[in-house]
């Protein structure tokens, strides 16, 4: 009994590891579409700031130095991104994929050339990572049976981003629902023509949904390269910004659906970790690569199956300009 | 027009306002100024300018050059924020409002209060309330924008302008959507606001309206002020020939009608759309050879729907249609609108951009669409474009297509000479019945009368027209027989000589029943 709680707890554990890098992106993507702004781009700014949190936090030694320089890095990239579709009306996908394709080659030629490791950044010593940290009282709690195997293993001992992200996730649904800039952002993705004739600047909310939008991933890619490892891995974000965006689709543009959406696929990710090399009752062991595509492929049939009603913001992806 | 107003500062000078898009010069010079307390119409042809004018008042677009004052006060309008400051709110002619906002949302936009929404929201709730009562402007708060009728919709614009102050209402062609009821109902209330000293812009052109409800009256033509005119002093015919620069026949002479055997029967027809709306609940018409049957309605009351269900393009819930007594396959397939075309039916759509013609083709490929088939168009799957221009150059002679440039890009016509492109193509397969929608939606006058002149031609060749239009007038113009459509259904026939603006507008907005009761 004790055990069996014990592997679930630590099932939901990894999965909660596993989620914070989408629940982050998924987060900035909600700005961007919400403000118009198709954000392809998420899995880009995610790599650009993972490698400038290692490559900071090596060099200053400070987990919270590499946090400020991938958050920083990240909204760069999203200001090109808003230059490109907001001020000159580009189109946002082709601007949005060429920032993946320019984060990928930048950040493994810096890494070469700074590092001479192969593409990777050199291992951080732990002062220099987010590591885990301990809730109060954990020594005490833990005795307790089922309660405190929950209370020790899965709500405590997580670095200081999971715990970020678990209090950003109602944020943002307080910020998107309950404030003026808000309601403005829900406004601009739906129909930017009102929201000009109301006064309001569009492109100006349209980039500081991209500054929101590049703050949040620079956090999810610190979170990768300090947090979850101690380096950054050449392409190590591996297709995670566009399982956010499918997470964001399947959370209907919404906070709280796009983190369960999120901790969903996250789950799937973390069940495969352990399904690897276990023999399935009637099916027998099943090959590595078909346990690997499980996440994948719940996304495929939740997006193809579930989300046919989706209403993705009505102006989304369309360059705002006067003339209709 | 007291003696009073000639001391009064006017509420809205513009001179010199001068505005280019590109190669297009949409405003020349303009001044117009606007006496206070006043309801002043501007009325030209599509593209003459009138909208890219109050566009600038409400800072929408920047001038290139001009100036502006309000209460003799120049302001600089620079984003409509300063348009909204200085006292200047608009309703345009496309509703500027987010489709899944509630009403109290939308008129917080941009006027929300402070950071957090909710002390606004109450504050704006006991404001809008008392909007409401005194003008008598019901409408749900907490309703979202796209559950409300169009006319509703109208209301909130309406509520957002007053809820920010404005002193000087712009209303962009506002009846377009509206019942004459309703209509009535929005003049009336234009003058309340005159009355308590406000000032109304009103856009249109339907000339009647003007003569109705305003003070006065500024033309305009190709982006120019032609004429300013006291509305008491002047009369649709002069309005008329001032906007298009020449003398207009405004009602098309005809001839009584002499209808022969049945080209058309639809019985039951029933359509339920994709988000489950029922869209027409049991329509039957027929329609005969020799006569234009009319279908009189506020626009989305099922007319469109109907239309293309006869085209062959909805797929039906429930109906039959019979062509000249042989049934038709059931629409919603390619095989049943092609098939429509070869029966000889033909089909001017509503939306020429959407569905009439592609707007990035060459004149040639629009004037082809549909019947690229033809066999003196090419060999096989080899498609001849000489063959093409040929025919397109002499439907562009037949229609008067300006300019009579096959090669030229479709959508850099001008709306009525599109419009003639589509009409050309469709009439010349000497159809035997002619579906026909808004056939001069966003179209100039001279078009209009070219376009009223084939119709009526084309009946009187014998030939059966079905016509949806919105505009009252055409339909009363045009039609032999008038049906009129509400909530799906057919509520109301009328023959022409029996028809008239009040009755149509009754059962237009469905309350034909009642009326016919008193």
């Amino acid at each position: 009994m004790e055990d069996l709680v014990l592997q679930t707890v630590s099932l939901l554990a990894s999965t909660v590891r596993l989620a914070v890098p989408l629940i982050l992106c998924a987060l900035a993507g909600l700005f961007a579409e919400r403000s118009g702004v198709v954000d392809i781009g998420l899995e880009g700014k995610m790599l650009a700031g993972a490698f400038a949190a290692a490559s900071v936090a090596f060099w200053l030694q400070s987990a919270w130095a590499g946090l400020a320089a991938a958050m920083l890095v990240s909204i760069a990239f999203a200001l090109v991104h808003g230059f490109a579709c907001i001020t000159h009306r580009g189109n946002q996908v082709v601007a949005g994929m060429a920032l993946n394709v320019l984060a990928v080659g930048l950040t493994a030629v810096l890494a070469f050339a700074w590092f001479q490791e192969g593409g990777k950044t050199p291992a951080l010593a732990d002062a220099a990572r987010f590591r885990p940290l301990q809730l109060p009282f954990v020594a005490e709690i833990s005795t307790v049976p089922v309660l405190g195997t929950i209370y020790a293993r899965l709500l405590s001992g997580h670095n200081a981003l999971v715990y970020l992200t678990a209090a950003l996730v109602p944020l943002v649904a307080f910020v998107v629902f309950r404030t003026r800039f808000g309601l403005r952002l829900r406004a601009v993705g739906e129909n930017p023509h009102a929201v000009d004739t109301a006064g309001i600047s569009v492109a100006r909310l349209r980039y500081q949904a991209m500054l929101a939008s590049g703050a949040l991933c620079g956090i999810a890619g610190a979170y990768l390269s300090t947090a979850q490892s101690a380096s950054f891995l050449r392409e190590m974000t591996a297709g995670k910004g566009f399982l956010a965006l499918a997470a964001l689709i399947f959370g209907k543009w919404m906070p709280i659906p796009t983190l369960f959406a999120c901790l969903l696929f996250a789950f799937a990710d973390a069940l495969q970790g352990r399904l690897q090399g276990v023999a399935l009752p009637g099916i027998g062991v099943v090959p590595v690569q078909a346990i690997q595509a499980l996440p994948y492929l719940l996304t495929i049939l939740l997006l193809a199956g579930f989300v046919g009603k989706a209403h993705a913001p009505r102006a989304s992806g369309i360059p705002y300009s006067k003339e209709k | 027009m007291e003696a009073a107003s000639a001391l009064e500062l006017p509420a809205l000078e513009l001179r010199g306002i001068d505005k280019s898009f590109g190669a297009v010069h949409a405003n020349r010079a303009v001044d117009l100024s606007v006496a206070k307390g006043s309801i002043h119409g501007i009325v030209g042809e599509n593209g003459a300018g009138k909208s890219t004018l109050m566009g600038i008042v409400y800072g929408y677009y920047a001038a290139d050059a001009g100036t502006i004052r309000v209460d003799g006060k120049e302001v600089h309008i620079a984003a409509s924020q300063d348009a909204i400051a200085a006292g200047i709110g608009m309703v345009h002619q496309h509703f500027m409002l987010v489709e899944n906002f509630t009403v109290l949302e939308n008129v917080l936009l941009g006027a929300e209060g402070g950071a957090l929404l909710k002390k606004g929201e109450a504050a704006a709730r006991a404001a809008l309330g008392k909007i409401m009562a005194d003008y008598g402007l019901e409408v749900d708060l907490d309703a979202k924008i796209e559950t409300l009728d169009v006319g509703t919709q109208q209301r909130v614009e309406i509520l957002k302008a007053l809820y920010r102050g404005a002193q000087i209402l712009i209303l962009d062609e506002p009846t377009a959507v509206l019942t004459p009821q309703e209509a009535d109902a929005l003049f009336r209330l234009l003058d309340t606001w005159r009355s308590q000293g406000r000032t109304v812009i009103l856009i249109t052109h339907k000339l009647r309206e003007i003569l109705a409800a305003t003070d006065r009256v500024t033309v305009m033509r190709q982006g120019a002020v032609v004429a300013t005119r006291d509305t008491a002093a002047t009369s649709q015919e002069e309005l008329a020939e001032l906007m298009v620069g020449r003398r207009v026949q405004l009602r098309v002479a005809k001839d009584a009608c002499v209808p022969g055997a049945e080209v058309l029967r639809a019985t039951g027809l029933r359509y339920v759309d994709a988000r489950g709306v029922e869209r027409l609940r049991g329509v039957s018409l027929s329609v005969r050879a020799g006569e234009i049957v009319g279908i009189a309605g506020v626009s989305g009351n099922g007319q469109s729907e109907l239309l293309e269900a006869l085209a062959g393009l909805l797929p039906l819930a429930g109906g039959e249609i019979f062509y000249k007594s042989e049934k038709l396959a059931p629409p919603g397939t390619a095989a049943a609108s092609r098939a429509a075309r070869l029966h000889g039916i033909a089909h001017v759509p509503e939306d020429r951009h959407r569905m009439g013609m592609v707007v990035g083709y060459s004149a040639a490929e629009s004037t082809i669409l549909g019947y690229h088939g033809d066999e003196d168009l090419g060999f096989g799957p080899l498609l001849s474009n000489r063959a093409a221009t040929t025919r397109t150059a002499r439907l562009m002679g037949a229609y008067d297509v300006r300019p009579a440039a096959p090669a030229l890009r479709s959508g850099n016509f001008s709306g009525g000479n599109q419009q003639k492109i589509v009409l050309g193509r469709e009439i010349d397969r000497d159809p035997e019945l002619l579906l026909i929608g808004q056939p001069t939606r966003g179209v100039d006058i001279g078009a209009i009368e070219f376009i009223h002149r084939r119709l009526v031609a084309l009946r009187d060749a014998g030939k059966a027209i079905l016509l949806v239009s919105c505009e009252l007038d055409e339909i009363l113009g045009l039609a032999d027989r008038i049906l009129v459509m509400f909530d799906g259904r057919i509520v109301g026939e009328l023959g022409r000589d029996a028809a008239d603006e009040r009755a149509l507008g009754l059962m237009m907005a469905g309350v034909a029943q009642a009326a016919a009761a008193e």
